[in-house]
């Protein structure tokens, strides 16, 4: 049985329809990528994966259960949501936000049992983020509240975890960490579902994509197979070429694929991107093996986390 | 902090000392704040515009609370100053202290926004719309507190209902429908000041200020069984409130259903909220500044904000009253005092952490 399984979503905002049939399923451990271009409904279709949004048709399953006759304090244990990052108007401390993800399972009234910190702790090692804990959340850069989040979305021990963007506004090694981060959740058996609109990060990283445009999915399965040349035609109208660099799949802008392979030092450029394809494999492996200790080898990007200039001018 | 570990209470509440999170801390100060409130009320009782000795004070009041000893040796003028005006005037102010700023505490964390006041969905302008009311037509009406009363928690239903569109209320729009709402209560008070007689408009607007002046006993037994358990419930829902502060769609992710506990934390805060302004009047600035301050002192986390706020508004209120009838022979109105006191103090917070609390 899938983890996840998504029948037949349709939605309307008044009479504009933003799902028109949607379906599609996970299963168990899988990091799955949602990929597709800007306005095509991929925030709506995790809202209403999410039972946020309660007015659209469809059926939603995740563990077997329909989400539409869960409750609410029910549903935070099944499934993990990780925002795009945004700052709160108070500022809670990064161990605080963390702590949040026990909220299902909080009970009493004051207080919060040690048995919860020390999950909560747990969960800001795993990604190697203990020197942040004691900092303000809403004084940390854009990765840093990202990967709080990741945090807290581990600290909630959920079976499912979605991620609406987790990498848009973030530099490239940010970019690159927070997915190393979904792998290693993956392969601790959770399953993911993730939305991006990076084509190579999904196909560099996902076990299964499903690719969306103009409110349906068009296609869905592993990454080799979906993201071809003919799937990004059929999205960005004749912008990208793919090509493959060892065993590493690219997508690249068209017209810089075309002048490298017509003008004449074409050749030396690809041997270039050749080796920097093996560099790139050898990326992935790493990735996909031993995160945990390249995580903490290499914690957060900086090691003094980035206050902004007011606070230190007071 | 060794000797804090031994309270059984403490442990049972679920705080905790370990991994960091600096409860033991925190408890301290809650327990500091505690003891300034009583020392501020034992203090208080001993102000007054008629001098009474502090031993005869105090021979007083434990003359009532203890079965013992009696009122023989005690004047009964200095009895009547005491029991019946001073005592019952100090707990309403401690009493109204804590439901403004608890509410503030509460509305500034359903709101997301560290700027918000209790009075933000037209409770102000609905309950003096209910007392100018009750003055104006005081042959039709009850009393000018149970009009107050009813007006300040229509005009909150009014802007709630108004704001709700597909069964969810969102902030921004409840917000507008509270200024609009206020807006409209407003201009009726402008009508009724316009055709009140001059002893009607001396009174709709001293009722305005707001004061402690007809404090009585009848007063705390009606608050303080309504306010004590309110704030209790707001307290026990501290960690949820934490979570509703961080937006609908996470809320509800986190398993915490954000319009039921909206609903629930808005009705009880303005409850008490309505409750204390149709008492007392309008009092500016204590729900406001209150979950600021103990902001400051405690950090964000809601389950030390609520009893913090509260305890620090009792006494803040309090010491502003007990300035109100003493400073001068002739009364100043308190909400003079509190805005007088208070702006300076959010001019502080502006200039010195602006950003860093308002973002």
């Amino acid at each position: 049985m899938p983890m996840l399984e998504v029948r037949d979503l349709h939605f309307n905002y008044g009479k504009t329809p933003i799902l028109k049939g949607v379906s599609f399923e996970v299963d168990e451990g899988k990091l799955c990528g949602l990929f597709g271009p800007n306005g095509c409904g991929k925030t709506t279709l995790f809202k209403c994966c999410l039972n946020f949004l309660r007015s659209c048709s469809g059926s939603v399953f995740m563990d077997g259960k329909d989400v539409r006759s869960l409750r609410v304090e029910d549903m935070a244990k099944i499934v993990a949501y990780v925002p795009q990052e945004h700052k709160p108007p108070f500022p809670y401390l990064a161990k605080e936000v963390v702590l949040m993800g026990r909220t299902p399972r909080l009970n009493g009234f004051f207080g919060i049992s040690r048995e919860n910190k020390r999950k909560a702790a747990d969960a800001l090692e795993l990604l190697g983020l203990t020197e942040l804990a004691d900092y303000p959340y809403n004084q940390l850069s854009g990765g840093q509240r990202q990967m709080i989040l990741m945090a807290r979305a581990i600290a909630q021990e959920t079976k499912l975890m979605f991620l609406d963007e987790p990498t848009s506004a973030l530099d490239f090694s940010n970019q690159i960490r927070i997915w190393r981060i979904m792998r290693l959740v993956a392969e601790r058996g959770v399953t993911i579902l993730a939305c991006s609109h990076d084509p190579n990060h999904v196909s560099w990283f996902c076990d299964k994509v499903v690719v969306m445009k103009d409110n349906r999915i068009i296609k869905e399965g592993s990454s080799q197979r979906v993201i071809t040349e003919s799937t990004m035609d059929e999205i960005y109208q004749d912008m990208c070429a793919v090509r493959n660099f060892g065993r590493t799949r690219m997508v690249l802008p068209r017209d810089v694929a075309l002048r490298n392979e017509t003008e004449g030092f074409g050749e030396s450029t690809l041997c270039g991107l050749h080796a920097g394809g093996a560099r790139a494999d050898r990326f992935l492996e790493g990735a996909s093996g031993q995160q945990l200790k390249t995580l903490q080898e290499h914690p957060c990007s900086t090691s003094r986390p980035a206050i902004e200039t007011s606070v230190q001018n007071r | 902090m060794e000797l804090l570990k031994q309270f059984d209470l403490v442990k049972r509440l679920g705080f905790d000392f370990e991994y960091g999170y600096s409860e033991g801390r925190k408890i301290l100060i809650l327990l500091a704040l505690m003891a300034l409130l009583i020392f501020a009320i034992g203090i208080a009782i001993t102000f007054g515009a008629y001098k009474i000795s502090i031993f005869d004070v105090y021979r007083i009041v434990l003359a009532h609370v203890s079965p013992f000893s009696d009122l023989s040796n005690v004047t009964k003028l200095h009895n009547t100053i005491v029991w019946e005006l001073r005592i019952p005037r100090v707990l309403l102010a401690v009493i109204v202290g804590t439901a403004l700023a608890t509410a503030g505490a509460v509305f500034q964390g359903c709101f997301r926004n560290p700027l918000v006041e209790p009075y933000i969905l037209g409770i102000s302008s609905g309950a003096a719309f209910g007392a100018a009311m009750g003055i104006v037509f005081s042959d039709f009406l009850l009393s000018v507190q149970l009009s107050a009363f009813i007006f300040g928690a229509l005009a909150v239903a009014m802007a709630y209902f108004l704001a709700r569109v597909r069964q969810e209320t969102p902030i921004v729009t409840l917000i507008l429908a509270g200024v609009i709402i206020g807006s409209i209560f407003s201009a009726m008070v402008s009508i009724l000041k316009y055709i009140a007689s001059d002893a009607a408009l001396r009174e709709i607007v001293f009722w305005l200020m707001g004061g402690f002046y007809y404090a009585t006993w009848n007063d705390v037994f009606l608050l303080a069984p309504i306010i004590i358990p309110c704030f209790l419930v707001m307290w026990a829902l501290g960690w949820k409130l934490n979570i509703l502060s961080m937006g609908d769609d996470e809320a509800r992710a986190l398993g915490v259903n954000p319009e039921k506990y909206k609903f629930v934390l808005i009705t009880l805060a303005t409850l008490v909220t309505s409750l204390a302004v149709s008492t007392v009047g309008i009092i500016a600035w204590v729900g406001l500044m209150m979950p600021h301050a103990t902001r400051m002192m405690l950090g964000p986390d809601h389950r030390y904000v609520i009893p913090a706020a509260a305890m620090l508004g009792g006494s803040y209120l309090l010491v502003c009253d007990t300035m109100a009838r003493t400073l001068t022979s002739a009364e100043i109105p308190v909400g003079i005092i509190t805005s007088i006191l208070g702006a300076p103090y959010l001019f502080y917070l502006l200039r010195t952490r602006g950003k860093a609390m308002l973002g």
